[in-house]
């Protein structure tokens, strides 16, 4: 009998400037944005697409899921670029958070850092792009298409 | 199902800090109220107690607070549905008194944001949305409520100054509602001021000036059942409707970001229910958040078509002496927002209205009243609607 203890999968505490959960069925998603691909999940039962992924369909409540990668342009809904930040963000200013629409689903994250806000327009091209951050946490931006 | 009515409203003023402590705050609401309903604490037979967590360290605050108002044993209970909270206490208590289960029910609303920092406080508010897969990117309530605002500038020509005149007007009414925390006057010419801070961006486009401001607070609502809000009450004023509705906490979720869904679901449920419709309205307290919520607002809940908020503003028809009085409170942006406390501030305001008690705020001779308060960006609307008769 090996004494050795499972280790708790506690991937998911990469995720963003500040993870608040460490732990979750769809952990995978950390080792994806460590290949550079953005992933939402597909439900095989009743063919419903997700951002955020999610281990369970929450329409037909099956958990039989699978991995699809967000690719091409999606549109930009709508941004806010931030003066103030919260507790643990402070570093990150001036940031922008913004969501791009790609028809099945919606994709919520930041606009890239290095864009001009006020080149920025809703309805604008744009795709999304794995991040490291200096603090060497992972996300994910959208950049010009 | 039997009718419902509020026989008693009270409200601390709403302070930057308040200084004593939780309990001792939400004596001073509920005294108020059940003065107000001319009973004693011995009438309540249930309490709802409403807050959003972690801004203070008690746990179950209800139980404390049960304590220190002299309502135990009766049963007590602590819902949370972050700034709508309260409202969501009197659609609970409604449910528990026109079931029949219950004759009398105190809602006691509180929040006492002092305790933490504001950039703390933000951080908390950030974590009434998505902790998994939101939070991580630094939002917080201004952020998600500007990109409402960029995306109605956007889809329908909403423009910046019309967001101001909406914080103009609340100010009017901050000025003579000496239970507000915000009490001095703003004028358009400060939000083009670049020397004054009510111009300064806190998450583009919204301004200084675009926020509410945070504060300690309680308010509290006495409802009962018919025959007990005759027997104690000169003006009962009735529960006509309650509607409420919840949406996808993830903004991915929502079908668009130039309104919230969830009010306008809640609205049309009042509406039903009380089997009136927006022009039926005589005057209405929003959840003005921010100014581009008030904004949301009146589209939700059918004050004006979509997109046609700004001209409704533009017009003044949401002063007191307009067609649909709006927030002449000060609102949210003037009175102050103790998450906890709002919705039932807001519901003691129509009632006062609905009662001509309301002083310097009266609105001339209004029958029905709405109330729109909504938690978290439109993850929960509540839309009550109340009437004198
Ligand atoms: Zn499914």
């Amino acid at each position: 009998m090996s004494k050795a203890k499972k280790q708790e999968d506690v991937r998911f505490g990469k995720f963003g400037t500040v993870s608040f959960t460490k732990t979750t069925r769809v952990n995978d998603f950390i080792d994806y944005l460590e290949n550079g691909k953005v992933m939402y999940t597909h439900c095989k039962t009743c063919g419903v697409n997700y951002f955020p992924p999610r281990a369970d369909c929450g329409g037909c409540l099956s958990s039989d899921t699978e991995w699809k990668e967000v690719t091409g342009n999606g549109k930009l809904v709508s941004y806010s670029q931030l003066k103030y930040a919260p507790v643990g963000f402070d570093e990150d200013l001036p940031y922008s958070i913004a969501m791009l629409d790609y028809g099945d689903y919606q994709v919520f994250g930041r606009l890239d850092s290095s864009l001009d806000i006020d080149t920025v327009k809703i309805g604008m091209e744009m795709t999304t792009v794995v991040n490291e951050l200096p603090n060497g946490q992972l996300n994910y931006i959208f950049k010009k298409a | 199902m039997g009718k419902v009515a509020i026989i008693g409203v009270g409200q601390s003023k709403f302070v930057r800090k308040y200084p004593g402590s939780l309990r001792e705050l939400a004596f001073e609401g509920f005294k108020e109220a059940i003065t107000d309903a001319g009973i004693t604490n011995n009438e309540i037979d249930a309490s709802v107690f409403c807050s959003a967590p972690e801004y203070d360290k008690q746990r179950s605050p209800s139980a404390v607070v049960a304590e220190y108002l002299g309502l135990n044993p009766q049963p007590t209970f602590y819902v949370e549905t972050l700034c709508s909270s309260s409202s969501t206490g009197l659609k609970l208590a409604y449910s528990m008194v026109a079931s029949g289960l219950h004759d009398v029910v105190a809602i006691i609303g509180l929040q006492k944001m002092s305790e933490i920092s504001s950039a703390e406080s933000q951080e908390r508010m950030g974590r009434g949305a998505d902790i998994q897969w939101e939070s991580p990117f630094g939002t917080m309530m201004p952020a998600y409520y500007a990109m409402h605002a960029q995306a109605h500038i956007d889809k329908y020509g909403t423009t910046l100054e019309d967001l101001a005149a909406i914080r103009v007007k609340a100010a009017t009414y901050g000025q003579i509602n000496d239970r507000a925390v915000y009490r001095k006057a703003v004028t358009p010419e400060m939000f083009t001021d670049p020397d004054n801070m009510m111009s300064g961006t806190v998450s583009s486009p919204l301004r200084v000036g675009d926020c509410c401001a945070n504060a300690d607070g309680t308010s509290c609502l006495i409802v009962a059942n018919e025959e007990k809000a005759k027997q104690f009450c000169k003006k009962p004023i009735w529960i006509l409707g309650v509607g409420t509705a919840s949406a996808s906490v993830n903004l991915t979720g929502r079908d668009r970001v130039h309104g919230l869904l969830a009010a306008e679901q809640a609205a049309q449920k009042a509406y039903t229910m009380a089997g009136v419709g927006p022009k039926d309205i005589d005057v209405a307290e929003v959840h003005d958040c921010f100014t581009i919520a008030e904004l949301l607002a009146y589209e939700a809940l059918g004050f004006a078509d979509p997109g046609g908020g700004k001209e409704l503003i533009q017009g003044q028809e949401t002063y007191k002496e307009g067609s649909i009085p709006v927030n002449v409170d000060g609102g949210l942006l003037s009175k102050g927002h103790p998450i906890g406390a709002t919705g039932g501030s807001q519901i003691r305001t129509i009632v006062l209205q609905l009662r001509g008690e309301a002083g310097d705020m009266q609105v001339q001779d209004p029958q029905i009243g709405l109330v729109h308060n909504i938690g978290g960006v439109g993850i929960y609307g509540n839309v009550t609607i109340l009437g004198n008769q």
